[in-house]
């Protein structure tokens, strides 16, 4: 075990003990956890499965029914309950949106170590994909190409396509970033002198590059990962989503395309846009913290001085 | 003394909040006197409250500075005693300061011309036409040609910002000049051409200025008295020729022969000829001070009662020759002041 | 550069709606049309697709699309660049109504946050903010319309009511309002939370360099200092913001045109998806890329204009 990765043990513990004490960051923490949970545990949470109806005494199926013993949130239009779907639906949006962050962390850390590290004529070119990519507005391609790839009767899982055209589309932030960080580790010394032993490219990377960057990753990663969530309930929401697997996005389709508004059946229409707000804001207090931990900024504020300054006891300013 | 000092600071202390609840005490019981007309220079190590100073007087201090106690009398007025708005009065009109490093110092998206300008017409002095005259004028007097005064501060040489700088302090024709560390980020020649600007600029205009540097060949050049400090307290303060010639703490001696060109220690075991002595340890932390003198860890000649009790200031001076010399040091027999 | 790049977005739009399948000659003509195979080949010809894809049909398509010529609608049976105008204006309404909205609050809660940093007022906008940007748009614009139709009354589609389309602008007036409140309210309170947030890192920034500290020590009063220096220099990256925005906000349009069944770009954008109307999937998607180009060209500009450091690159 080299010295850089000894030193990364002990930072991340250090770190841990830091990160407990920023209540920020534990909420965030606290929010995405509880969603994993559920979304593990759901056949615990309910026990219907999401495409159940349920049935009044009657035998006829509970439409439009508002929250009550039966079920704690309702049911949909055909008498489905929502609570059940709801925690169904964590698994499908969670998945989607994890697997697309990772993949897109995965390619955005890549591309971005490639090009800080060699520079030159492999950054040039990353850095014109990234600004093209920049310039197109995200969501009418994200649209278009989900539906090319779904025209194209290639037997993949409109979920697949949903992580792919996502993942590969989010990377750029990413890139960029490690990019200018690997470009800073690049300057230091210890860099060049282990070229000069004669190190090759991988051994330098891995020992010495990526201890350094990982946390950055894993920081932005987290962050990523909020957007990914957020951008599958939107494409759900316009329909590109799985039917027959719903996630949040997808309930939220259900609910506005089969007159949920119309017949105020708030419980919905609410709860999984509150999910979806629940996971995201745990994302972003989770990363914001931990990148706030990684790149500290103090900063003076001119401004804020005179209420105080005087501190003197018996000379008392009026 | 017949003329009255100009600023006369008194016991000042000046107390830093910081983040986990400690306190920094970066001045502590600090006192001098500016006499009209006269340079006096502000030296030690960073961090040893030359530039905390300044900012206490001027009441410039950032949201977690408290002054604590001490008087700051401006042709007699206590400063500390004034509303802010009152003081907003005396700033630049009375006593102006430059930077160190002019380049932050000057807004980078307005005409140098206009910040001038801003300064002169903010305090009423003049209506608009005038303004623009004068500022023609600091222009001129600081070296600057005023076809330039349209540019932006990114245009202008270092040197040059800083006599901009200076320029734009003159603008209201104040009385005291603040310096703090007017040379430390140029380059020589500049650094000469700034200083020798400033002398002219001082007997032109009378002006008082309080030079805050660690060059103690820019002080002897141009101070005529020396105040010493170290870790927030004063350790010598007194004419630049005593000071220079005769220097009584332990830190001054050092200071004075870690300069190659000024080895004029008189302490005869100060260390062997010409040899770079340099000052052993760092300068203490301001949160967690040593009881007694401050610079005892660091001190060739402490004793026991330096690290117990913290030595006062002692006039060093011949009694009667007019000149005031002080000095903070247990191994000095001094005369106790009173007033100081 | 910005050449280079809408050639790029050329090419790329190109080639995606070449390799959706679907027969252009089928879907003009109709479904249950029989047509002799002569016919057929006389259309494709007429249509230039009997030349190879590469380079006859990518260079005459780059050349109509140089000139304006978008093609026409397959659903609409209408040319596609006069569809794409008439719908235009209503999109820029609505996006420049909520975005100019969300400037204006932004940008003086952000000063206000940043300026009286860690005070309540500091803590509450960046909690708004932070809760804001996890919301989904379309889920919010959901909300506001239910409240609002049942709690308020306001109208749930459309951009008018259906009498009065096509009436001068000045009689319709109330009713556009009423129309438009709770579409622009949605996009007004999501882009508000950004705007604010960059305004106040901005304004953080501005405040802790030594020209502040100049400022003050000149004699001003803190609103002094804000007014004249502080603020001209954090309102630089608002402008470059504001125009990458656009590229944002049109996506935004589209969920919130959806939901709010307004008819602009967005609504089109999405209809002409689900009924595979190519042409019109195409010249929309060229037109919002390149307006996106054209809006960052502008703010380059722009910033060049208000930041006399770049001058002189």
């Amino acid at each position: 075990m080299n010295e850089n990765w000894t030193l990364f043990m002990r930072n991340l513990r250090d770190f841990w003990r830091a990160f407990r004490r920023n209540k920020l960051g534990l909420l965030g923490g606290f929010l995405v956890l509880t969603a994993i949970i559920v979304a593990v545990c759901a056949p615990l949470l309910t026990p219907y499965a999401p495409t159940d109806v349920i049935r009044d005494a009657n035998g006829r199926g509970m439409t439009f029914a508002p929250p009550s013993v039966h079920g704690p949130l309702g049911t949909d239009d055909a008498g489905r309950d929502i609570w059940s779907q709801l925690v169904y639906g964590a698994r499908i949006s969670l998945t989607v949106g994890f697997l697309a962050g990772f993949i897109a962390m995965f390619v955005g850390s890549l591309l971005g170590t490639l090009a800080g590290y060699f520079g030159g004529r492999v950054d040039n070119l990353l850095m014109r994909i990234t600004d093209v990519l920049l310039v197109i507005p995200d969501l009418p391609l994200m649209l278009v190409l989900v539906a090319t790839l779904r025209q194209m009767d290639l037997h993949i899982s409109p979920l697949a396509v949903l992580i792919a055209v996502i993942g590969l589309l989010y990377w750029t932030s990413t890139a960029r970033l490690i990019r200018s960080q690997v470009l800073t580790i690049k300057e230091r010394q210890f860099v060049d002198r282990a070229r000069a032993i004669g190190a090759g490219h991988a051994h330098i990377v891995r020992k010495h590059i990526l201890p350094q960057i990982m946390p950055l990753i894993v920081a932005n990663t987290v962050l990523v990962l909020s957007i990914a969530i957020l951008v599958e309930s939107g494409l759900a929401f316009l329909g590109l989503g799985d039917p027959t697997k719903p996630s949040w996005g997808t309930m939220l389709n259900f609910a506005f395309d089969r007159s949920a508004v119309a017949n105020g059946a708030w419980w919905f229409y609410l709860p999984p846009g509150f999910a979806i707000v629940w996971v995201t804001l745990g994302c972003v207090l989770l990363g914001n913290v931990l990148e706030e931990m990684l790149n500290p900024r103090l900063t003076a504020h001119h401004l804020e001085g005179d209420q105080n300054m005087i501190a003197i006891p018996k000379q008392r300013v009026e | 003394m017949s003329t009255q000092p100009l600023l006369s600071v008194r016991h000042l202390t000046t107390e830093f909040h910081l983040a986990d609840k400690q306190v920094a005490r970066a001045l502590e019981d600090v006192s001098f006197d500016v006499m009209p007309g006269q340079t006096i220079g502000l030296v030690g190590e960073s961090g040893c409250g030359k530039t905390t100073t300044l900012m206490s007087v001027m009441r410039l201090l950032p949201a977690n500075g408290r002054i604590t106690s001490g008087n700051v009398y401006f042709r007699g007025n206590d400063l500390l005693t004034l509303r802010e708005y009152e003081m907003r009065l005396h700033r630049w009109k009375d006593m102006a300061i430059i930077f160190q490093g002019a380049m932050n110092a000057l807004n980078p998206v307005i005409k140098i011309g206009d910040q001038i300008r801003e300064a002169i017409l903010l305090h009423d002095l003049m209506d608009h036409d005038a303004a623009d005259y004068r500022v023609d004028e600091l222009l001129e007097l600081v070296g600057i040609p005023r076809a330039r005064r349209g540019q932006y501060p990114h245009q202008y040489s270092g040197g040059m910002r800083q006599r901009a700088m200076i320029a734009m302090a003159l603008a209201c024709s104040p009385s005291l000049l603040f310096a703090d560390e007017p040379t430390t980020a140029l380059d020589v020649m500049i650094q000469a051409q700034v200083l020798e600007l400033l002398k002219e600029i001082q007997k032109k205009l009378g002006l008082a200025i309080v030079l805050v540097t660690h060059d103690l060949g820019v002080v002897a050049e141009m101070c005529d008295s020396v105040v010493v400090m170290y870790g927030g307290k004063v350790a010598e303060y007194g004419s630049a020729e005593l000071v220079y010639n005769q220097p009584q703490h332990p830190y001054t001696q050092r200071l004075l022969e870690s300069f190659p060109d000024l080895n004029r220690s008189t302490d005869p075991s100060a260390g062997s000829g010409q040899d770079l002595a340099t000052i052993p340890g760092t300068p203490p932390r301001l949160n967690a001070l040593p009881p007694g003198c401050r610079f005892s860890p660091r001190c060739y000649k402490s004793v026991e009662i330096c690290t117990q009790i913290a030595p006062n200031l002692v006039d060093m001076a011949t009694p009667g020759s007019g000149a005031r010399h002080l000095a903070a040091c247990h191994l000095l027999n001094g005369t106790e002041i009173e007033d100081l | 550069m910005s050449l280079v790049t809408i050639v790029v977005v050329f090419v790329i739009n190109f080639t995606l709606f070449r390799v959706l399948p679907g027969d252009p000659v089928r879907a003009v003509i109709g479904r249950n049309v029989r047509i002799s195979v002569e016919t057929q080949q006389a259309l494709r010809e007429q249509f230039g697709l009997d030349k190879p894809v590469f380079p006859d049909q990518l260079f005459d398509t780059f050349g109509q699309w140089a000139q304006g010529n978008l093609g026409v609608s397959w659903s609409l049976r209408r040319p596609v660049s006069e569809v794409l105008m008439s719908k235009l204006w209503n999109t820029v309404l609505l996006i420049g109504l909520g975005q100019i909205l969300a400037i204006i609050l932004g940008v003086f809660l952000g000063l206000m946050a940043g300026w009286k940093r860690k005070t309540p007022i500091d803590v509450a906008a960046l909690t708004f903010s932070l809760v804001a940007w996890a919301i989904p748009t379309f889920w919010l614009g959901i909300i506001l319309l239910a409240a609002g139709s049942t709690w308020f009354g306001l109208p749930t589609a459309g951009i008018v009511n259906p009498e009065n389309t096509g009436k001068p602008l000045i009689t319709i007036l109330p009713d556009l309002a009423r129309h438009l409140f709770l579409p622009t309210l949605t996009l007004t309170i999501l882009y508000l939370g950004e705007y604010m947030l960059i305004m106040r890192s901005s304004i953080l920034e501005v405040l802790s360099e030594d020209y502040i500290l100049t400022a003050r020590a000149k004699g001003m009063s803190n609103w002094q200092v804000l007014w004249r220096h502080a603020l001209r220099n954090a309102m630089l990256p608002i402008v470059t913001l504001i125009a990458l925005n656009l590229g944002f906000t049109v996506s935004g349009a589209i969920y919130i045109e959806t939901v709010f069944s307004y008819d602009g770009l967005g609504k089109l954008f999405q209809t002409a998806l689900t009924k595979q109307d190519y042409p019109l999937l195409q010249g929309a998607f060229i037109l919002l890329a390149v307006s996106v180009i054209i809006a960052n060209m502008v703010a380059d500009i722009l910033y060049a204009v208000l930041d006399p450091r770049v001058k002189e690159t």
